[in-house]
Parts: structure tokens; C-alpha cells; sequence
């Protein structure tokens, strides 16, 4: 267990030093780095000094060195646009960001499974087809048509919903969130919808086979045998044991949530890291992209390794330690 | 090709061409698939030959007159014509900027699709043929890409590259190709045991005759079924990165960048601008995915 844990560490700090190389020479090395790193009103001093300051006459790799352990220190640069260091506007965009998520995959557990536990158990009947059926549609509309159809929808004709824009954070243990009023969830629920809809989508197909395999399967034909009822065939036997895998893919879905929030963020003018990247694309502020890509890097590989204990934990047939090492 | 055709024949094709043909039997039965079929070729009808429907061509700045701009459905015109979809704030009818940019989307996604298999494909057929340190260097840059969320790797690329419809083909291949080189290379590893490859190996063929010529037609099949879909895949995501601003430019608008262009008009009601291109996406993706999904599940081994 320590010995997987240590590799997939050493793992992960292997991909983090991929991505600073990629981003270090997508950013500084292609094309002329100051023309990236400067804003173009900047005056001939500040550039004069920024070259200076980044070593511009320094080797290839001596930059290199210099940006990454500028970026251990935390510091990858300072918005053009904001004048502040570029980790610190993404830090604190990061609780809506986060809110919008989890309630995105609370969502995709209270539909996905139900729906597609009926789906399963019902395949041959009207039921079960029509909810497969729907779930194509569900993967095949483009996310952020479909956010725009709900702001038309709810807030343009039925005026029901605010069209943009997030709630009143209330501060709880320092971390300001909206999920405790009535105004936040108004600002909340049509994003959250948005955001979840392809991941329901997936989840739902994902158990609907899982159910269906696990019917034909011996320990459930026995269980039958028994004469247990079938409500309880479907909570011990069979739920138990597709939940793993389902899990599974929640969990690493989250990383690809947090990516697909940068368009329901646009659609809904959330304030979260998402729509920072998109306006710092628009505003060509180099930093704060730099700085996204790094502490998302970060997040997907923290969240990939949590997934993989979790999904030992849960799964006795996993076995942590491979042979290899 | 044609003298290393006694080679190739040797081993599957014979097998497979019943299955083959009970599938697409089977396939063609379902009520489902033929109006997928159906509604996929009326669209690549009207989107090859957009000009001679589009009622107006919305490239030819001569055409578009800026007071008939932001007309809803069925206004007239001020030349007298009927605006069918409305137009956009530019007077452009939207039917005709629909028409054009279902060519747009359907270009980027068939291109980058078709170069994405081939890279993807190339790199894993070397992967599985040659082994080694080449094969673990290479899958292990594949890994380093599937890990990553396609849309934020894209819209990343695009961010550093600047807009341009070739740029978005390029980002599209490169988050694309790993998936391909993922699927070539565990279905060549399989093929390359056979003793057809051991036979053309023995005959003292070239490395790279045999890996084009007689794996690469073995193992194409799984790669191609996967392709059709990813075609879908990449439609969505070049209309969503062009809804982004980072995708094709202002003056090739795509499917995506008119639903975009009509988001700042939505909230004073004038839905039809982002409603109908929006419609015309999804009935082309919905298309695609429910032939893709029938040929998974009829391809699908269990269902014998």
C-alpha cells in the first residue's frame, strides 16, 4: 500500500515536470517570450527590466531552471490585466468553481444511478428503452447550447431564474460558499443542471449495463433460487456490486468537470477559475493562463491518485502492490 | 498492394465476411438506425450542396443589408424576400449562415478526424511492431495526453496558437491522435503473433512493408468504428471552442460561433439567432451517435 502510494507520487511529480517543460516552451521558448510575457503597453523600461529580471540572455535550460523554481516558490507571474500574482486570482476563484462541481456530481448520483438501475432492470420494456434512448440525447447535446436554452427557457420566458452570475457568498470556516441560502441556489441550480447533464448521461449507461450483466450473472440466479424478494436481490446483490466501477467514474469525472466548467461558467458568468481562463484567453494575460494550466495539472493528478486508493479500498480483488515493484 | 494481397487474405477476411454482413443486416432492420441513416444523408446532401439551397450567399457582404438586421422567423425583406429562421445582427439569413456553417463543422470534424486516425494510427502500429523502448516511450507520452480533459487541452493549444479553422484542426488532431494509437496498438499487438506477419517476416520484407501492408489492413476495423463516432466528438468540441473565441474565425463562421454570435442577443429575446443553428448541431451530432451507438452494440462480441 505505502510502496503504491510512493510510486504514483513519484508518478505524479513525473507529469508535473512534463507539463512545466510543454508550458515552458509553448509560452517562453515558441516565438519571442517577451512579446507573450509583457503587455504590449508596457513602456521600453519595464520591458528592458523584465528581460533582465527573466534572463532572457541565459541558455535554454538555465531559463528553464529559473521558471520552475520561481514556480515552486509559487510565484508563475502577475495578470497583466488584474496586477496581481496570477496563483492568487485563480485561488481565490476556486471555491465557486469547486461548489459548482460537487453539486454537479451530487446531481449525477441522484439521477444517473436511479435512472439507470430502471433502465436496467426494465431494457426490454417502453421504461428502460426510452431512458437509453434519452441518455444519447443527453451525451449528443452541446453543453453550452444547451445552458443558453435554459437561460432562454427559465430566465428569458419564465423569468423563474436568475440568467447569470452567483449568490451572496456566506463565509463558512473562511471558505465563502452559496449553498446555504435560497438566493445562492436560485444562481446555482440551472449551471449545476447544465454541467451534470452529459455526466448523468454517462453514469446512467454506465449502470444500465452493469445492472444487465450482473443479472445473468451466477450469484444473482442463486439468489433468486432462494426465493429473496427482488428489491432485496437489487440492493444486496446486484447495486453492491456494479457501485464500484460507477464510483470509479465519478470520481475521475471530477477532474473533467472542473475542464467542462469553464464553459457553464461562461454561459452563466459564474465567477470561477473556468471563466478566469476564458477572459484571460480573451485578454491575452499569459500568467494567469500559465498558472491554470499548473494548478489544474495539480489537481487532476491529486485527484486521479485519491480515485485509485479509493477505488482499492473499496474493491478487496484490487491489490495495491504490483509485481513490478 | 495487389502482389501482397495472397498474404493478407490468408488468415481473417474469410472468417469475418459473414459476421460482417449479419451486422449490417441486422443494422439495417432497426427503424431507429434508418432514420439516423436517412437524417445523416439529407444533411450531407444539403450541406454539399448548400449554394443551390441557401436562399442567399452569407459570405457576400453585397447580400447582407443592415436594417433587415435581428428579423424574427418569417419577416419579410427589404428586397422583398422571407428571412424562413430570421436573421442575425448582421442581416444575414439565418438559414443560409446555417447551411454554410454545417459545411464549416462538418470540414473541421471529417479532417481532423481522418488525420487524427492516421498519426494515431501510425504511432501505434510502430509501437506494436518495433516494442521495446520505443513502445513504452510512446505509450507513455499516449497516457500523459489521455489524461488531460480533451476540451481544456484544446482550448489551451488554441489560447497559445491564435484562431484560424487550419489551428483548430491541428488542436483537434493533437488531443485526438493518443486514443487512436491506444486502440492500433492493442489490436496489432494481437495480430502481429499470427503467422502471416511471421511469414512475410521470413520472406525478408522491410519493416515497414509489413507493418503498412499486411498489419495495418488487419487491423483497421476496431479503429475505423471508433472513428465514425469521434467524428461527432470533434464537431462538438470545435462548436465549442469556437463558442469559446478560440476557435474558427469571424469570417468562417461555424455552427458553433453562430450560436455564440446570438448568446448577447438571447436575453432581449431574440432566441432564433442561437435556437436554430444550435438545432442543426445537434440533429447532425444525435445522427452520428445513434449510428454509432447501434454499430458498437451490434459489433459488440457478447450479443454472439
Amino acid at each position: 500500500m505505502v510502496l503504491f502510494v510512493l510510486r504514483r507520487l513519484i508518478q505524479s511529480l513525473f507529469v508535473l515536470l512534463a507539463v512545466s517543460i510543454v508550458v515552458f516552451f509553448a509560452v517562453y521558448a515558441v516565438g519571442d517570450p517577451i512579446e507573450l510575457l509583457v503587455s504590449p503597453e508596457a513602456t521600453p523600461e519595464a520591458r528592458a527590466a523584465m528581460i533582465a529580471r527573466l534572463g532572457l540572455d541565459l541558455p535554454v535550460w538555465q531559463q528553464y531552471l529559473g521558471f520552475l523554481s520561481r514556480a515552486l516558490h509559487g510565484d508563475l507571474g502577475t495578470s497583466f490585466v488584474h496586477g496581481v500574482p496570477a496563483i492568487q486570482l485563480i485561488v481565490q476563484r476556486i471555491p465557486a468553481t469547486f461548489e459548482l462541481v460537487v453539486v454537479a456530481i451530487a446531481l449525477t448520483c441522484l439521477a444517473g444511478i436511479p435512472l439507470g438501475l430502471l433502465a436496467g432492470l426494465h431494457r426490454d420494456r417502453l421504461l428502460g428503452r426510452g431512458i437509453l434512448s434519452g441518455s444519447v440525447l443527453g451525451f449528443s447535446v452541446p453543453n453550452f447550447w444547451l445552458g443558453m436554452m435554459l437561460i432562454l427557457t427559465f430566465s428569458v420566458w419564465l423569468g423563474w431564474l436568475p440568467a447569470s452570475g452567483r449568490g451572496e457568498p456566506v463565509k463558512v470556516m473562511g471558505v465563502g460558499l452559496t449553498l446555504f441560502t435560497a438566493e445562492g441556489w436560485s444562481h446555482l441550480i440551472m449551471p449545476a443542471i447544465n454541467l451534470a447533464l452529459a455526466n448523468i448521461a454517462l453514469v446512467l449507461r454506465m449502470t444500465a449495463s452493469g445492472v444487465i450483466e450482473a443479472q445473468s450473472q451466477e450469484y444473482v440466479k442463486f439468489a433468486r433460487a432462494k426465493g429473496l424478494r427482488p428489491g432485496r436481490i437489487v440492493r444486496r446483490h446486484i447495486l453492491r456490486n456494479i457501485l464500484i466501477p460507477v464510483v470509479t467514474v465519478i470520481g475521475m469525472e471530477f477532474g473533467s468537470l472542473i475542464a467542462y466548467s469553464t464553459i457553464t461558467e461562461t454561459v452563466f458568468a459564474w465567477p470561477g477559475m473556468g471563466k478566469l481562463l476564458i477572459d484571460s484567453v480573451y485578454h491575452l494575460d499569459r500568467p494567469v493562463v500559465v498558472a491554470y494550466v499548473m494548478l489544474a495539472t495539480l489537481i487532476f493528478v491529486v485527484v486521479n491518485l485519491i480515485v485509485d486508493i479509493l477505488y482499492a479500498a473499496l474493491d478487496p480483488r484490487v491489490q495495491l502492490v504490483e509485481r513490478a515493484a | 498492394m495487389q502482389t501482397s494481397r495472397e498474404h493478407t487474405r490468408t488468415v481473417p477476411p474469410l472468417a469475418e465476411t459473414p459476421r460482417r454482413a449479419r451486422i449490417l443486416r441486422q443494422l439495417r432492420a432497426q427503424p431507429t438506425v434508418r432514420g439516423a441513416g436517412l437524417a445523416l444523408l439529407a444533411l450531407i446532401v444539403l450541406i454539399i450542396a448548400a449554394p443551390l439551397f441557401a436562399p442567399q450567399n452569407p459570405y457576400d457582404l453585397a447580400n447582407l443589408d443592415l436594417l433587415d438586421g435581428r428579423l424574427a422567423p418569417h419577416s419579410q425583406a427589404m428586397n422583398g424576400m422571407t428571412y424562413l429562421l430570421g436573421t442575425d445582427d448582421q442581416g444575414r439569413d439565418m438559414l443560409s449562415a446555417i447551411l454554410y456553417g454545417l459545411r464549416i463543422s462538418l470540414l473541421v470534424g471529417l479532417s481532423s478526424v481522418a488525420l487524427a486516425t492516421l498519426t494515431g494510427s501510425l504511432v501505434g502500429l510502430t509501437a506494436a511492431y518495433v516494442g521495446g523502448f520505443v513502445d513504452a516511450l510512446l505509450m507513455r507520452i499516449v497516457d500523459f495526453i489521455l489524461g488531460f480533459p480533451t476540451i481544456l487541452v484544446a482550448l489551451v493549444l488554441l489560447a497559445i496558437m491564435g484562431r484560424g479553422v487550419d489551428k483548430v484542426i491541428l488542436a483537434l488532431v493533437l488531443v485526438q491522435w493518443a486514443n487512436y494509437a491506444r486502440i492500433m496498438r492493442s489490436r496489432a499487438l494481437q495480430e502481429r503473433r499470427k503467422e502471416y506477419v511471421e511469414a512475410a517476416a521470413n520472406l525478408g520484407y522491410p519493416a515497414w512493408r509489413i507493418m503498412l501492408v499486411h498489419l495495418l489492413p488487419n487491423c483497421l476495423g476496431p479503429v475505423l468504428v471508433f472513428a465514425t463516432v469521434q467524428v461527432a466528438h470533434a464537431i462538438v468540441l470545435e462548436a465549442t471552442l469556437s463558442f469559446l473565441g478560440v476557435g474558427v474565425p469571424i469570417t468562417e463562421p461555424s455552427l458553433g460561433l453562430l450560436i455564440a454570435n446570438g448568446f448577447q442577443y438571447l436575453l432581449s429575446g431574440d432566441y432564433w439567432i442561437s435556437l436554430f443553428p444550435g438545432l442543426a448541431l445537434l440533429a447532425l451530432i444525435l445522427a452520428i451517435n445513434i449510428l454509432g451507438d447501434r454499430l458498437r452494440a451490434a459489433m459488440d462480441p457478447r450479443r454472439g
